[in-house]
């Protein structure tokens, strides 16, 4: 449940804020606003989702602290999307793992599946050391065994996240019908894909400083393209394994290692440069008690990214063994904990968008109308 | 504090005003210091706490719809000063402004697209992205750049002026007392709506029951200082915007939020239950321009705006929510007002209210008879619970009592000598183009100009007098130009 308090301070924050409307030129948050008098718990949870936390109203608010109304908008903001995680989360139980997703436990969650597959890997006779001269892994983990595994593995995390964001949908006040509006999903691939939210018609935002900087957006670009030219390059060697029957290493030339190099790079730069600006970010507006998640995220991400292409380079010595358990073992984890860390974030946000894309036409034919 | 000599031009107060002064005497190659009496996070005065300037524009603008003239701009400043100005200074004032959104642009001032606003001002007037304290974050991000020294936590107390002539001054910069010297000088320290000791002096013990909608820091020193040291006055201590806010804001700095503008959806009584003015009589400009004097004028200087739940979401969502009952009774109660009164009151405006056809966005023909006051606009009957009320008080928003300039925004001295090297920007001057009323935007428009002319007049006194003295007042204008 919210707490009191944390509703408390939205509403206070909706009040102030609703009242002064300076911000209405900066972002979705402030537009959708504007079109509320009532702002309920679910308003409260689309509104914190809609936030991109560029920190732009924070540092041009007459109102923020040491003010006596006390308006920290990006703060608020954080500290209700992480209650929103915890509301949607599937199964229900999972919930408080937002809060023990630290490095830790992924780190963890880590070793105990490099462990795992290492001594069963010698039970069933594997020699994890020998030289695999033709650079075939599937020899180490056979091709089967990694495709069930990642198949239960991949499936549970896709439904996780599917229900967290039907519930999503239905907490914020839509109905599954409108999900399939062409109009607005298009538009809200376009607001995913540039992330106009962040950039200001090119102007950046003021983050981690005050000043306007655009790296938020290039390097949460890196991240989120190469996140998806990694899925392309998954599928595509899918593909080539199963309807081409290509049983080898695909070529270095091959697309699947074009795609998933290219996304390996995105999802080293992009994560580190989140990272870095962690480090710089002012920690007036942030809330703290999220920093576990976020690190833990980023060494996934930046982890799968060197081991896999460290695996590309070595394919062909000894080491290869060991660095494929590794690599599937970050792989591995990074699934498991994407319904309950940071990745959340793309889902309700990309809800929240796609309701302000909604809400937008809407207001445009009641204005019609009228 | 480190070595504060060897400056050129020093100027007073850091916001709009100031900022563009700074810039401008940069522009004009003077090294300049800007001491600003505010903590960083609070600095810029009112200039925080603003959202528009307005402009005039003979065709649309990137940042404003249509087309504003000279004419119709002098009439609008006409109309709320009734005729309280000085046409020259103004109309070189609405001049000026054309360029005012594009200088500001090249200092990093960002601005909404046109039509953007919620107070259809988006022909009149360009709105900064972000509010004031974003357009000052810009203008001090730039002063930073072009190397405007900045000093914060610095109160001028007390100034130096021998034959209208600045010699010094002094500041308390983190409480410690400074004496600053330079060549030049530019006051752009704001009014005096935060001295509660001098509204006082101005409105008697009535000032204890008014609000300061803005900045805690305008206590009008300076100004006192020059006025004490003999410059000429312009305005009056009792001239400035004060508008009707909701009773329960902070006694300082709640700025946009406080604004109540529900008055003209209901009526109006004061603690004893009666009503006092006609709610119906104009628009916002107007409105909102006269109720905080209204207000002053009730006894505690206080007033109770009652609507019913017809009013509801037809004005601005409000920082306090409204009090509430299911009848008239209850609801003056819970404000601890005469009931009985308050309900007598009601009935009578409820039976004087005539049929008519309601719109907001007309002078309609909804109207009382036979009541007094009349309410000539927008009466309907309170009559749909559940019922809604709102405290009101009288918020300051700035004063105008000021110095007197000339168009080289040089401050004049008693008898009409220039003095050689004080020069004034801002609310410190305002009252010469605005001796009473408001029009939304006036001010930073006013601050913009005069501060850009302080800032070149300033360095070109400082870096060569002679030029300076020769000058006309025409080439002063167009340097601005």
């Amino acid at each position: 449940m919210l707490s009191a308090e944390l509703l408390e301070e939205g509403q206070h924050l909706m009040a102030v804020c609703n009242s002064c409307r300076y911000c209405e030129g900066f972002c979705a948050v402030w537009q959708s606003m504007e079109t509320r008098t009532v702002f309920e718990e679910k308003d409260l949870n689309y509104l914190s989702n809609l936030c991109h936390n560029c920190s732009e109203c924070y540092y041009s608010c007459q109102y923020s602290p040491p003010h006596e109304f006390a308006i920290n908008p990006p703060k608020t903001f954080a500290k209700l999307r992480v209650y929103t995680y915890e509301l949607y989360a599937w199964p229900g139980p999972m919930a408080k793992a937002f809060h023990r997703n630290g490095l830790k436990v992924t780190l963890l969650t880590v070793l105990i599946l490099v462990a795992v597959m290492t001594s069963a890997s010698f039970l069933l006779g594997g020699q994890l050391f020998m030289t695999v001269h033709d650079g075939n892994f599937y020899k180490i983990v056979p091709h089967s065994v990694m495709s069930i595994a990642f198949a239960v593995v991949g499936s549970f995390s896709a439904l996780a996240l599917l229900i967290g964001f039907l519930r999503f949908w239905r907490n914020v006040g839509e109905s599954y019908s409108t999900l399939a509006s062409p109009g607005a999903l298009a538009t809200t691939a376009k607001d995913i894909f540039t992330l106009v939210n962040l950039d200001n018609g090119g102007d950046g935002c003021s983050y981690p400083q005050e000043n306007s900087s655009e790296s938020l957006k290039w390097f949460h670009h890196a991240t989120f393209y190469g996140f998806l030219s990694c899925l392309i390059a998954t599928t595509l060697g899918a593909f080539d394994y199963f309807a081409l029957g290509q049983h080898g290493p695909p070529a270095f030339t091959s697309l699947p290692v074009i795609f998933g190099t290219v996304g390996g790079v995105g999802l080293i730069v992009g994560p580190i440069g989140l990272w870095i600006m962690m480090q710089r970010r002012n920690e007036e507006i942030v809330d703290k008690s999220q920093n576990g998640m976020d690190l833990s995220f980023i060494v996934l991400l930046v982890a799968i990214s060197i081991t896999g292409l460290l695996l590309l380079v070595l394919r062909q010595s000894a080491a290869m063994g060991s660095l494929v358990l590794i690599h599937l073992s970050f792989v591995m984890t990074l699934f498991l904990t994407m319904p309950y860390g940071r990745f959340v974030h793309g889902i309700y946000r990309s809800g929240a968008l796609l309701k302000w894309s909604l809400e937008r036409s809407r207001q445009a034919k009641s204005k019609a109308s009228a | 504090m480190d070595d504060l000599s060897g400056f050129d031009v020093l100027v007073v107060g850091g916001g709009n005003a100031g900022l563009a002064a700074a810039l401008s005497a940069r522009e004009g190659g003077a090294k300049v210091l800007l001491l600003e009496s505010a903590p960083q996070w609070f600095r810029a005065g009112n200039s925080r706490h603003t959202r528009d300037l307005r402009c005039m524009h003979d065709a649309p603008t990137k940042v404003m719809s249509g087309a504003y003239t000279e004419d119709e701009f002098y009439k609008d400043v006409l109309s709320v000063t009734q005729g309280k100005t000085n046409e020259h200074l103004a109309r070189m004032t609405i001049r000026a402004s054309t360029e005012c959104t594009e200088w500001m642009g090249s200092y990093g001032v960002r601005f909404q697209k046109a039509l953007g606003g919620t107070l259809q001002l988006g022909r009149t007037n360009a709105f900064f992205l972000g509010g004031g304290k974003a357009m000052m974050n810009a203008y001090y991000d730039a002063a930073y750049r072009v190397g405007v020294r900045v000093v914060y936590n610095a109160e001028v107390v007390a100034l130096r002026v021998v034959d209208g002539e600045f010699q010094s001054l002094t500041a308390l910069i983190d409480g410690k007392s400074t004496t600053v010297v330079a060549t030049a000088v530019v006051v752009s320290s704001g009014g005096f709506e935060s001295n509660l000791e001098w509204l006082k002096e101005a409105w008697g013990p009535m000032a204890d029951n008014f609000l300061i909608r803005g900045t805690p820091y305008n206590k009008g020193k300076v100004l006192k200082c020059l006025l004490d040291l003999g410059m000429e006055s312009i305005s009056d201590a009792r001239e400035g915007h004060m508008v009707a806010i909701d009773g329960r804001s902070p006694k300082f700095d709640g700025g946009i939020v406080t604004r109540l503008d529900c008055v003209s959806l209901g009526i109006v009584v004061n603690n004893k239950g009666e009503r006092f003015y006609d709610e119906g009589e104009d628009f916002w400009p107007k409105r909102y321009a006269i109720w905080g004097r209204l207000v002053a004028e009730q006894p505690d200087q206080v007033g109770y705006c009652f609507i019913d739940s017809k009013a509801m979401g037809k004005f601005m969502p409000t920082l306090f929510p409204p009090f509430k009952a299911e009848t008239i009774g209850e609801l003056a109660q819970a404000l601890k007002l005469p009931a009985e009164q308050v309900v007598e009151t009601i009935k009578a405006y409820n039976d004087a209210v005539q049929p008519g056809t309601f719109d907001h966005e007309t002078l309609d023909d909804c109207k009382t008879t036979g009541l007094k006051p009349a309410k000539t606009h927008w009466a309907l009957k309170i009559d749909q619970p559940p019922f809604y009320a709102y405290p009101l008080r009288p918020g300051i928003t700035f004063t105008y009592l000021g110095l007197m300039v000339n168009d080289r925004a040089t401050v004049l001295m008693k008898g009409g000598t220039r003095s050689k090297n004080i020069f004034a920007a801002g609310e410190i001057m305002a009252g010469n183009v605005l001796g009473m009323g408001y029009a939304a935007g006036i001010g930073v428009t006013i601050g913009t100009v005069f501060g850009r002319i302080a800032g070149r007049e300033a360095a070109m006194q400082a870096l060569n007098p002679q030029a300076a003295s020769l000058a006309t007042p025409e080439v002063a204008i167009h340097a601005v130009r």
